[in-house]
């Protein structure tokens, strides 16, 4: 079952236009990964996932809704069902982690107080936190520490579905590996489906188990690592073709390949 | 019969020749460049640092050059370049390309391996043309036109959503209202009440110097009393609060905005006009009514004051005289104006919040353009009270 569907979508910004018929879909329980170079309306594709923008034509699915059309009380229905980590965290400076991650909880449902502080401190676990981070306020955190506290925020509906903008920019490569894991394992766990814009190449090789390229205000290709491969497209060639990346990956491709035969 | 020769040509001819040898003359003063001028041919030889440091004498050089069917361009003595040099070596070489042929000699292949790299990520630059005047006006004009559609499309956003709250009360958020209402209100009260005792003394103290003419000094009880809880009291509490509150709520809520706080509430459900908007309105439309009630008070006792000061006028007297002339329709007049002055500085100030856009500069500007308008918006609102007040003969 496609969890999102976009169909022929077109952005236009004054003149400039940003899609123009952008297609893509998004299967239950997988990873999958937007790329394109900057400027290519990865963030745009994603915001207007996220309701937070209207395309100018097209239309957009998300689990079952039909964006467009959906009214008021749907669409504040639909945006308990998914969670969002944005690319700077933007958590609620004015709120202590703890409070950040509860807010929803205390809003939407009336799960005792006691509960729900056991809840705020098992999604601060999840995510790798100690205990004590929660009583501290976002601007007391490192980058890396933001980037799992605002997981932790998205995590706390216990959504289906989990938008990141760019999970791993701005780690130091270690930080951003494990958070590759946790993002798999959270996956793997919880059972949801991932959509992730990345530049990260470790992460596409490593975690991302379908992706679509976004250049020429359309996608170029979609599918599996293999099949995005197979595209001639300029982009994909520089991007996946260099010699960077053949040196540092597709040795370990071809391996890869070899095995799966 | 004498060789008919154009004087133009002539001329010409001349200033080439006087040219080429200013151009040898300028080997000792340029160690960059020079070149030599033949009939058909002109020979460029290059020499020395072409580099960011020499790229203005270079430049210098290069535009005196007179164009010819034939262009040499010698590079061999070439000591030292960077990517500044190659690039305008590659512009002059394109514009010599233009009307003549073009032959580069003496080039190592660092320098062709630049100038490949620099031709490859080239792009064509439209430079912006340059806006007349009439298009400056139209352009405004149109900025304003968006921006009071804009600001329609937010007030009817507002409506319709404490349309919706009335309806469900429940959601009302009455935790983020009391907060603001403390925030706007009680925290303003000693500024408000000492602008309040200000403008009240100078009201007195005006009047006194006209009133004490005519020996009418006890009207200076109805001067300040009346105007000072018909007028002044509201608008002046009205303008400070503007300038406190309405800027306050700008600068968070555009704060908010550029954190992408804004859109991780709108992505979790949570309506920023329920949850930012509304108890910022409601708020201060409790509170300001209050400060007003505190600013008439303050501001007659400042009149009492001066005219104690200016006139000898006693307490006794003052209040005998304030009691008869002070009546309670005047209050409540006045007190009209305060929900709508409320309304419409929140609304502005969180109207003006949304409108920040990326960068932190716009927070300056949009917290700037809402005192201004608020401001501006609560003087119109006074007038218009006034001639409505009038029309009823109020």
């Amino acid at each position: 079952m496609s969890v999102i569907q976009m169909k022929e979508i077109v952005t236009r910004f004054g003149e400039r236009v940003v899609h123009d018929g952008v297609s893509l879909h998004i299967e239950s329980n997988e990873i999958y990964g937007i790329l394109g170079g900057s400027g290519s309306g990865k963030s745009v594709l994603m915001k207007e996932m996220i309701m937070l923008m209207e395309p100018d034509a097209g239309e957009i699915t998300v689990l079952g809704h039909t964006l467009k059309k959906i009214r008021y009380s749907q669409a504040q229905a639909l945006r308990q069902e998914w969670g969002v980590l944005f690319q700077f965290g933007a958590l609620f400076s004015s709120m202590t982690i703890a409070e950040n991650i509860e807010v929803q909880l205390k809003e939407y449902t009336d799960i005792s107080k006691e509960m729900r502080a056991r809840l705020v401190q098992s999604k601060i676990a999840l995510v790798g936190l100690e205990p004590y981070v929660g009583s501290l306020y976002p601007s007391e955190l490192s980058g890396g520490m933001i980037k799992r506290a605002a997981l932790a925020r998205a995590l706390a509906m216990e959504p289906k579905l989990l938008f990141l903008d760019e999970p791993t920019s701005g780690l130091d490569p270690v930080g951003a590996r494990n958070f590759d894991k946790l993002i798999v394992e959270l996956r793997d766990l919880l059972g949801i489906t991932v959509v992730m814009i990345t530049h990260d190449l470790d992460s596409i090789f490593s975690i991302v188990d379908r992706m679509a390229i976004l250049a020429d205000k359309r996608v170029v290709a979609e599918g599996t690592l293999k099949n995005v491969l197979q595209s001639q497209h300029p982009f994909v060639e520089e991007f996946f073709k260099n010699e960077y990346t053949k040196q540092k990956y597709l040795g370990q491709l071809d391996l890869k390949e070899a095995a799966d035969v | 019969m004498a060789k008919y020769v154009p004087i133009t040509a002539y001329l010409f001819d001349r200033f080439m020749k006087f040219n080429a040898i200013l151009s040898i003359i300028g080997i000792m003063k340029n160690p960059f460049l020079y070149y030599e001028v033949h009939p058909h041919t002109i020979k460029i030889f290059s020499s020395g640092a072409w580099t960011l440091a020499h790229l203005r004498k270079l430049e210098q050089a290069l535009c005196n050059i007179p164009s010819r069917k034939k262009v040499i361009w010698d590079l061999s003595a070439v000591e030292e370049f960077d990517s500044a040099g190659v690039l305008l070596f590659s512009k002059y070489l394109e514009q010599f390309k233009v009307d003549s042929l073009v032959e580069v000699i003496g080039y190592t292949s660092d320098q062709q391996n630049m100038y490949r790299l620099l031709k490859k990520n080239e792009k064509r630059v439209l430079l912006p043309k340059k806006r007349g005047f009439l298009e400056k006006i139209g352009r405004s004009t149109i900025d304003v036109w968006v921006d009071i559609k804009a600001f329609t499309t937010f007030i009817g956003h507002l409506f319709s959503a404490i349309f919706n709250l009335l309806l469900h009360p429940r959601n009302i958020r009455f935790k983020e209202i009391t907060y603001h209402a403390y925030e706007s209100g009680f925290t303003a009260l000693i500024i408000v009440g000492l602008t309040a005792f200000l403008v009240g003394m100078v009201v007195a103290y005006q009047g006194a110097v006209q009133l004490a003419k005519f020996g009418a000094d006890i009207f200076i009880v109805d001067t300040v009393a009346i105007s000072m809880v018909r007028e002044l009291g509201p608008m002046i509490t009205a303008i400070v609060i503007a300038g406190r509150s309405g800027s306050a709520y700008t600068a968070e809520i555009g704060a908010m905005k550029i954190t992408e706080e804004i859109a991780a509430m709108r992505t979790m459900g949570f309506d920023p006009y329920y949850f930012l908007v509304i108890p910022r309105v409601f708020a201060l439309m409790i509170s300001l009514p209050l400060l007003i009630f505190f600013a008439d008070m303050i501001g007659i006792a400042g009149g009492m004051f001066a005219a104690k000061m200016q006139l000898g006028l006693s307490i006794t007297q003052f209040t005998d005289r304030l009691y008869e002339v002070l009546d309670v329709k005047h209050y409540l007049l006045g007190m009209l104006k305060a929900p709508v002055f409320a309304f419409v500085i929140a609304a502005i100030g969180c109207y003006r919040g949304f409108k920040v856009s990326d960068n932190t500069e716009s927070i300056g500007l949009q917290t700037t353009a809402s005192v201004v308008n608020s401001i501006f918006m609560v003087i119109a609102f006074d007038a218009l009270f006034s001639i409505i007040y009038t029309e009823f003969g109020i």
